[in-house]
């Protein structure tokens, strides 16, 4: 019996691919200039994370230890590729926003991280679990991270959030400083650097606090 | 599953030309997907690059302007060592203009330009394909971002001269942006230097008509 629960726990927060592994830093840092740009990365990893998980779990058994490394790098890559040259010719405006992305998810050591720790050792449908909450993890953390830069860095959330999801979500572009001169250093990498340093300091934080909180609730719950 | 097969399994496995075998295999799966799939996609890409380009065109060309098939045109040359793409256009036979396509050396590397210019080689607009240059500064010259680039609206060799075509920092009569000049400065160069090039150009294009004319009229 597979614990569902606990997958999802793992992947949106306990054994985050960013805040816990502090894997997948470099596609982070390079395309977090804006929410909506975190999201189409987020996205494009997710899906390539689930059929990386799907496929590497299916072939686990005729797959030899010695060669499993070389095959799963293979996979990834030609997942990526796949899904570069299938976007771009049937949806080419996606792949306009997203173009730049893809080829850097074959450099998210994370997908090749699950495909070795977790999928090549489980069932199908627990390994597409996790690549949904590894995936899904990856996601917020990365709109959370576009989200507060773009905000500080250029005075706006979700701009061009209709080239990614379509017309209808126009609604999410929002002007949050009318007028804003813009802090030039959100923008650059440093400003990555920094806003990351203070989301792993914030989820330390709250980790400790939540840990010392069920402590102190098994105190009690033993002294009763 | 039974012991016994995973015993066999495992032994299989540790097989060395087993092992060699599958790496092969797994390599020509995914070479035969990759090619299959480039195969089938290829049209359909060719198709929206030649979109993209013509959307390109549509910025600094109006479509009113001419009556030809200007993609159909594309000549790229050299002239000492700038590279240049160029489209022709036509409304009915009569010369309408160019579109010229070209690169400016900027801070961050290429910025790739998009200039349209009527028949007497005045620009019609300007505009920004592509760059790599500094957020917050060098973008102003995307059109999105800032209004610079129409500046060079209405512009030409004739009506501005040549201690013109710089950034007022250097004397010229082009804003330059606070924090970034050399990103203004390569786009200035590069737009003056293509009306120049295209000046010569465009006369050689002239001279060689009328030769063709004068030995179409003499035989």
């Amino acid at each position: 019996m597979t614990d569902y629960r606990s997958i999802f726990a793992e992947g949106l927060w306990r054994n985050n691919v960013v805040l816990s592994q502090c894997l997948a830093l470099c596609p982070l840092l390079a395309v977090t200039s804006s929410a909506t740009n975190g999201l189409g990365l987020g996205l494009a990893t997710l899906a390539v994370m689930v059929c990386a998980n799907l496929l590497a779990s299916v072939f686990q058994p005729a797959i030899s230890r010695a060669v499993r490394i070389p095959i799963n790098i293979l996979m990834i890559a030609t997942l990526v590729t796949l899904t570069d040259l299938l976007l771009n010719a049937w949806m080419h405006s996606l792949h306009k926003v997203l173009g730049l992305f893809i080829p850097l998810i074959v450099t998210n050591c994370a997908i090749l991280g699950r495909v070795e720790s977790f999928a090549s050792k489980q069932a199908p449908v627990p390994a597409i679990a996790d690549g949904v909450a590894m995936g899904l993890g990856f996601t917020w953390v990365l709109v959370v991270l576009g989200g507060f830069r773009e905000v500080l860095g250029s005075g706006t959330l979700f701009a061009d959030a209709s080239l990614l999801l379509g017309s209808s979500f126009e609604f999410l572009e929002l002007t949050i400083i009318p007028d804003y001169r813009g802090l030039l250093l959100m923008i650059l990498p440093p400003g990555g650097f920094l806003v990351l340093g203070f989301m792993l300091m914030a989820q330390r934080l709250l980790q400790t606090w939540l840990q010392s909180r069920q402590l102190r609730i098994q105190g009690e719950q033993s002294c009763a | 599953m039974l012991p016994c097969i995973q015993k066999q399994l495992d032994r299989i496995r540790d097989n060395t030309s087993y092992q060699a075998s599958s790496l092969a295999a797994a390599t020509a799966i995914a070479t035969g997907l990759l090619l299959l799939v480039s195969q089938l996609t290829a049209p359909a890409i060719a198709m929206r690059q030649q979109e993209d380009q013509q959307m390109a065109l549509a910025l600094v060309m109006p479509s009113e302007r001419y009556s030809n098939n200007i993609l159909a045109t594309a000549k790229s040359f050299r002239l000492d060592g700038r590279t240049y793409q160029l489209f022709t256009a036509f409304d009915n036979g009569v010369s309408a203009g160019y579109v010229v396509e070209t690169e400016a050396d900027g801070y961050a590397g290429p910025i790739k330009l998009m200039i349209g210019l009527d028949e007497r080689l005045q620009i019609i607009g300007v505009r920004v394909l592509s760059h790599a240059e500094t957020p917050g500064l060098g973008d102003k010259i995307e059109v999105s971002k800032h209004k610079w680039i129409t500046s060079f609206d209405g512009l030409s060799l004739a009506n501005t001269g040549d201690d013109k075509w710089q950034v007022k920092k250097d004397g010229g009569q082009f804003d330059q942006f606070s924090g970034a000049t050399i990103t203004p400065r390569a786009v200035v160069r590069q737009v003056h230097q293509t009306l120049r090039d295209m000046e010569s150009v465009a006369n050689q294009q002239a001279t060689e008509q009328l030769s063709a004319a004068e030995q179409g009229a003499s035989s």
